[in-house]
This record gives structure tokens, C-alpha cells and sequence, in this order.
């Protein structure tokens, strides 16, 4: 049924629409409303047999989810940066026990300095934590993968994550299909744990592991992942043939017919870099884009297969490793450095803690990147006046202050600068 | 004082009595042939520990009162490490272990699964160490009380963390020398005017139940667990077990001390419902401190050359403290 409807209230009824047993509710700054709209749907009893818990810490939301998991209910909770970091202990717990808990990520940004906009720093910092990251272009998406991810984290036993944009997807209200009961309960039958702590039939979960079996318990870790690959492009086709709409998949392409320069990127940006790419598409240029969905486990095939006949790839990352440079595009270089003839990558950190990107300055982008091709990773729309100012003053004293307030400071002197020019 | 336990026993320097001279109703859980040894033998635990003895008592009460039907939950810690690793694992209930600092939440998670599962029979234990729960697991820990889930915390309290070296927890005492408070400098052990007492704030969340009890008085620790069970919501027992080898004692004095911390007053044994105390513990005679801490090697720089160092007193002070706050003293006939 089409509804007009925010983002996290949309994904909220396709989570209810799942049947979670138990949804653990933290308010981590910055929030989305996908928990507690599940929780208003517990309470108006559109959604039964749920235990909604309000808990204290994100840690323990995520634990609380583990218990459930491992005692055989199924298990969800939503976190947001400074909350994913703060459970990162139990993320990477509930992989190493293979509990198929399911969590929405409203992408953002990992202070200092404090920001609640979104970028990727949150998915990026856990993205070696054993869960699978599948990364949604749109509201439509977002609230159909959840019903993807609960049917692959339960039948491969791995906890998934669902990475949706903060504020650009999660607050956006349009219009979406939710679809009816029966159609999802075809589609993910009743979880059937691969282990639950029941008193008839007693197990020891979490025991000590020493260096002779750590090894190959994560190297099963590794293979299930790598199983998930196969399995997220057979789900994905199911749920095309039964909802009639794509959801999920490993990575879509976009005008990538003899185009010679390809951009990849994932979540909500997409859909602004099509706008581009129709744009440069009718002024001749042979340009296509890449959307990458499934982020863990990174589908390095596909993408070579995707990026092969490219003569310049563009990687859009929406977070940055400080001490290398676009995570996304290091895990790229690594896929494309098998081809024989492997394209010339260039990797863009955009829209860092929610600044806006301008389909003008993607232009300029990717127009670069064809005839100006930079080294190392480019900062798009970075204030290189203010940084140079900034960097200017630490060159002249030792005791420079806070980084973010010397920046805020030198912004507020161009902008009355600025100011002035206009008025005189 | 203690409504379960009718008998007393004057047997001169121990509380134990054999089981045939008390009426069947009346032996301990452990003295039933059909006990569940939850925890079975052939784990690693140290001579003489406390933990262990003061698990297996507990855990099998807690079997026996929810008719075998239980689940535990473990907080990262010595109990956890000395009974696995799988294939390898004492315990013959289910079982299972995630964190240092979240079996209380593990375990509410747990009870809310059985509750949706239409399985509410099923009963659920989280335990875990003094480290566990004061300090690293105390978030998840207030939390479980606060929302009154259905969950039975057991703390056993060796006053520090014993598994990774014997550092300093917030259950530490004064003056106790540990890796992290060594008996070295002006000031020598755990410094005094810090710590906290746990059961304590467990009875302010006002929770159904909370209770201290020692691996010295074992009919009361069953007693306690087993009413513990009878209750639904969040419960607390914190018991105090010696760690021979992180208090620097005999294996073999492992009850004498837990009954010395009672009888000296530095462990008041009570019990609460709902934020009040209920009834407690009582001393005949309370014992001086020094006979208790002279046991101790992480006392010893307390006794250095024969000279008594003056912050024994302060100890005594903190146990006369407690049996006048808590009205330890058993009043004359």
C-alpha cells in the first residue's frame, strides 16, 4: 500500500511487518523515529507478541538483542554513530556468535568534532565487524531491505546491518509502498535459530577459544560471508518476482553502456549522481555510474566485472580513514588491481558530518577526473582558504586552541570579510 | 533470626554440621542425591575457591527451585574461564557467555525472549564477578533493576579482579594490596574513602529482592537463592567468596575467612524487599578485625614487623560501622 510517509516511520512498518520479537530501544544522539515508531506500533497492537525494551545504554540494546537472539526470538534494534561506536564491543560479539540480529544504521558522522549529519563514518568504523552492511539509495529501499536482511542474517546465521542515510533518507518523507503482511510472510518464514539456549537440550554459547580453533571459527565467519555473496543476488531476485521492485542485490549500474568513465557509490547520493549523469549524458559524455548495495561482504567480482571496461573510475567515499584516505576506495583499488588493464581510480571524499553536494560541483568531479586526474584523495568543496589561514596561524604559535574552533573562527572572519566587500 | 535455618549449630569454629543429624526437609540442596551439578566437576578453578563453591551451591538452588528449568548467563570472568573451553564446559545447563559488562542486559534479553516465546517458565540466573558487575557491567547491571526485568544477578564478590592479576575493583577494600594498589608508598593498598557497596544500591532501585550471603553460612546462601526464585522481577545476591590466591591465603582457610568477614561485621549479611531491609545477619561476638586480616597476605604490610599499623583501626572503625548501621549484634537474652 502507497503511503506518504517519512523515511523512518516507512521502515518502521516494514521492520513490524518482519514480526521481531524483541526490539531494544536506546535514544542515542543523534536519533531516528524507526525505533520508536516500531514501538508505537507495539502499542497500538498492530504489531503482537513483541517485547519492546527501553534500555539504558546502546550497548546495552545491542546485548539485550543478543540474549534475545541466542535464547531463539528474533532480534532488532537501530542505532546512529556515536551509538554503533559505543556498542562496537557487542557488534562484534553478536558476529563472532553468529546471532542473525538485524540493526538500521541512520548513517552519520563520528565526533569530535560533535556533528549529527550524515555521512558514513559509523558504517566505515565497523566495517570489519563480521556483520553484513547493505547500503540503501532510497526510502523505497531502505524499508524493503530490512525484509531482505532479516531473511539472509537468519538463513546464513550472520547479524546484518542496514545502512540508511541519516536526516537525507531517514527524516525525508515521500512516497512509499509497505507492503501487506501475507506478501512478507511468504517471502520470510518464522526465524529457526541454528542454536538457542533451551533447557531441554542445554548448550554452552561464547566459551573460551584459544589458538587452536580462532582460526578456523573466523575463517567460518570469512566463508559465510562470502556464502552471503550468492545469496543477497538470490534474494534480491526473489523479492523483485514477489514485490515487483528491486531491493538489495550486490551493486546496479546506471548508463554504464560504453561508458568510459563509471562513478561508485553507495546510499542516497545515487541519486544525485544520476541527475549528473544524465546531464553529462546529454552534453556527449560517455559516463555511467556504479551503485554499490552490498558493502560487506564486498563483492570484488562483481565490481571488476562492473569497473573492467572503464577507463577512469570515480569512487565517491562518505567518510575518510584519516591516516589513508577513502575507505571504500581503498577496498576498490584492491578489486580492480586484478585486472589486466585495470582503469585509473580516483577517489572523491564528499559530503563529510552532512555537507550538502551540489550536482555543480559533481560536475566538476568528474570532468576532473577524465582530464585533471589528481593524486591521493580529493576533499570536494573543501574551503582550502580557510584551511590555508588555519594552517598559517599553527605555523606561527604552539598553543593554537581546538582545530574546530580555529576553523569555525577563520570561517566567521570570511564571512565578514565578505561582508564588507559588499557593503563598501 | 533466620527463619529456614531452625537449628543452630555451636560446633566451636565452624557453622557446618552433618546433614544426618538435621531433618531431611532441612539439608541443603547439595546434600540431595538428586542435586543437578550444574556445574560439574573437573573444571580449573584454584584450590580452595570461593567462586566455585559458592556457583555450585547457588546454581543448583536456583535449578531446584525453577523445577530445572534455568538458563545462565556469564559475565567475562574467572567463573567463565575456569569452566570452558568448549568442548570442554562444567555446565550442564544451558549456558552462555558474551561480554565483560552486559550479562545483565544479556539476560533480560533472554527473560524477554522466553516471556515472547510463550516460555516464562523458564527462568533466567546472570552472574558474574565483583569486576563484572560493580564496575565495567554496572550500566547494564542498574538498568536490568531499574526496569525490574526478570532476572536473578548473581554477583560473587572476591573484592577484586582476580582473573586478569588481581587488580583493584571498586569491591576492593581499604588498605588491601592489589597489583594496582600495591602496598608500596605513604599510603600502602587500596586507599580508604573509596569503593562502593553494591547491595546497597541495588535495595535503593527498590527491587523485589537483594540480599548479601557467604560461602560460610551455605543453608542460607540456598535459602536465599531459593527464595530469590520464588520472586519474579530483578533480584540481586551478591556473596562473598574468598580467593585464595588474590587474597594471599590458605586454600583451606577459604570458609574461615568468608565467616571471619561475617563475624568481624566488614560483610553485613541481610536481606531486602522492595528498597527495605528485611532482616539481617546476626553476630554473637563480633571478632576483631586483625584476626581476620592477618590471614590475608594482602593485609600484610598492615602487621609489618610486629607493629600493628594504625589504619587497622580505621578497618575496625568500618566494621563497627556496619554492625551498628546494619544491627548486626545479636542482643542479649
Amino acid at each position: 500500500m502507497l503511503h506518504q510517509i517519512e523515511g523512518s516511520k516507512a521502515m518502521a512498518r516494514s521492520i513490524a511487518l518482519c514480526r521481531p520479537q524483541v526490539v531494544c530501544a536506546y535514544p542515542i544522539t543523534p536519533q531516528t523515529h524507526i525505533v520508536e515508531g516500531v514501538g508505537e506500533l507495539v502499542r497500538t497492537g498492530e504489531l503482537n507478541d513483541c517485547e519492546f525494551i527501553n534500555v539504558e545504554s546502546e550497548f546495552a540494546a545491542l546485548s539485550v538483542a543478543i540474549g534475545a537472539s541466542a535464547a531463539g526470538a528474533r532480534a532488532y534494534t537501530a542505532t546512529a554513530s556515536q551509538g554503533l561506536l559505543f556498542m562496537a564491543e557487542a557488534v562484534y560479539n553478536a558476529a563472532g556468535l553468529g546471532l542473525p540480529i538485524v540493526m538500521t544504521l541512520g548513517n552519520r558522522a563520528i565526533g569530535a568534532p560533535i556533528n549529527i549529519w550524515n555521512d558514513h563514518s559509523d558504517a566505515m568504523a565497523l566495517r570489519e565487524s563480521g556483520w553484513i552492511q547493505l547500503f540503501a539509495e532510497s526510502n523505497q529501499e531502505a524499508a524493503d531491505l530490512h525484509i531482505v536482511a532479516f531473511r539472509l542474517a537468519e538463513e546464513l546465521s550472520v547479524p546484518t546491518m542496514v545502512c540508511v542515510d541519516g536526516f537525507i533518507l531517514t527524516h525525508a518523507v515521500e512516497r512509499i509502498d509497505v507492503p501487506d503482511q501475507a506478501a512478507v510472510d511468504a517471502f520470510l518464514p518464522p526465524y529457526e535459530p541454528m542454536q538457542s539456549l533451551d533447557p531441554a537440550d542445554p548448550i554452552s554459547i561464547g566459551a573460551m577459544v584459544g589458538p587452536d580453533a580462532f582460526t578456523e571459527v573466523r575463517y567460518l565467519q570469512y566463508f559465510k560471508q562470502h556464502t552471503a555473496l550468492t545469496l543477497i543476488e538470490k534474494f534480491a531476485t526473489e523479492f523483485e518476482q514477489r514485490f515487483g521492485r528491486q531491493a538489495g542485490g550486490l551493486l546496479r549500474t546506471y548508463e554504464v553502456e560504453g561508458a568510459e568513465t563509471l562513478i561508485v557509490a553507495m546510499g542516497s547520493i545515487n541519486g544525485t549522481i544520476k541527475d549528473v549523469i544524465d546531464e553529462m549524458r546529454a552534453d556527449g559524455v560517455a559516463i555511467g555510474l556504479v551503485t554499490l548495495i552490498a558493502f560487506r561482504p564486498f563483492p570484488a567480482d562483481a565490481l571488476r566485472q562492473a569497473l573492467a571496461r572503464a577507463r577512469d573510475v570515480v569512487v565517491i567515499d562518505r567518510a575518510v580513514d584519516v591516516g589513508m584516505g577513502g575507505p571504500l576506495a581503498s577496498n576498490i583499488a584492491i578489486a580492480l588491481r586484478e585486472l589486466p588493464d585495470p582503469p585509473a581510480m580516483h577517489s572523491a571524499i564528499v559530503g563529510l558530518g552532512g555537507r550538502p553536494t551540489s550536482k555543480a560541483s559533481l560536475h566538476r568531479l568528474f570532468r576532473q577526473a577524465a582530464i585533471q586526474p589528481w593524486e591521493g584523495p580529493h576533499f570536494l568543496d573543501l574551503n582550502e582558504k580557510v584551511v590555508a589561514r588555519e594552517l598559517h596561524r599553527r605555523g606561527k604559535t604552539r598553543r593554537v586552541g581546538p582545530a574546530a574552533e580555529g576553523i569555525l573562527k577563520e570561517l566567521e572572519k570570511e564571512r565578514v570579510e565578505k561582508l564588507a566587500e559588499r557593503t563598501s | 533470626m533466620n527463619e529456614v535455618q531452625k537449628l543452630k549449630f555451636y560446633q566451636k569454629g565452624t557453622l557446618t554440621v552433618g546433614n544426618r543429624l538435621i531433618d531431611e526437609r532441612e539439608r541443603n540442596v547439595q546434600a540431595s542425591l538428586d542435586r543437578s551439578n550444574s556445574l560439574t566437576s573437573g573444571h580449573r578453578a584454584c584450590q580452595g575457591c570461593g567462586e566455585a563453591l559458592g556457583a555450585r551451591y547457588a546454581i543448583d538452588a536456583a535449578m531446584r527451585a525453577t523445577n530445572r528449568n534455568l538458563i545462565a548467563v556469564n559475565a567475562t570472568g574467572c567463573l567463565e574461564v575456569f569452566t570452558t573451553p568448549y568442548p570442554e564446559t562444567s555446565w550442564q545447563i544451558p549456558w552462555m557467555h558474551s561480554l565483560f559488562g552486559n550479562a545483565a542486559a544479556v539476560a533480560t534479553g533472554v527473560a524477554a525472549a522466553m516471556r515472547v516465546l510463550g516460555r516464562a517458565e523458564t527462568r533466567v540466573v546472570a552472574q558474574g564477578g565483583d569486576g563484572g558487575t560493580t564496575d565495567i557491567g554496572f550500566g547494564c547491571l542498574s538498568g536490568m533493576f531499574e526496569r525490574n526485568d526478570d532476572v536473578l544477578y548473581i554477583c560473587y564478590d572476591n573484592e577484586g579482579y582476580m582473573n586478569t592479576g588481581v587488580q583493584r575493583s571498586s569491591a576492593t577494600p581499604p588498605a588491601a594490596r592489589t597489583a594496582t594498589t600495591p602496598a608500596m608508598g605513604k599510603e600502602a593498598g587500596n586507599v580508604f574513602g573509596t569503593g562502593k557497596f553494591t547491595p546497597k544500591i541495588a535495595v535503593a532501585h527498590e527491587i523485589p529482592y537483594a540480599a548479601t550471603a557467604s560461602v560460610a553460612d551455605l543453608h542460607d546462601l540456598e535459602a536465599k537463592v531459593t527464595k530469590a526464585m520464588g520472586l519474579r522481577g530483578a533480584r540481586y545476591i551478591q556473596i562473598n567468596v574468598p580467593c585464595p590466591l588474590g587474597w594471599g591465603a590458605a586454600s583451606q582457610d577459604t570458609i574461615k575467612l568468608a565467616r571471619l568477614a561475617i563475624e568481624t561485621g566488614l560483610y553485613p549479611i541481610f536481606e531486602a524487599e522492595n528498597g527495605y531491609v528485611t532482616r539481617v545477619r546476626k553476630i554473637r561476638r563480633p571478632t576483631p578485625v586483625a584476626e581476620y586480616l592477618k590471614l590475608q597476605r594482602r593485609f600484610a604490610h598492615l602487621f609489618r614487623d610486629g607493629v600493628e599499623d594504625p589504619r587497622v583501626a580505621k578497618l575496625q572503625a568500618i566494621a563497627d560501622r556496619h554492625i551498628k548501621d546494619y544491627g548486626l549484634l545479636e542482643e542479649a537474652a
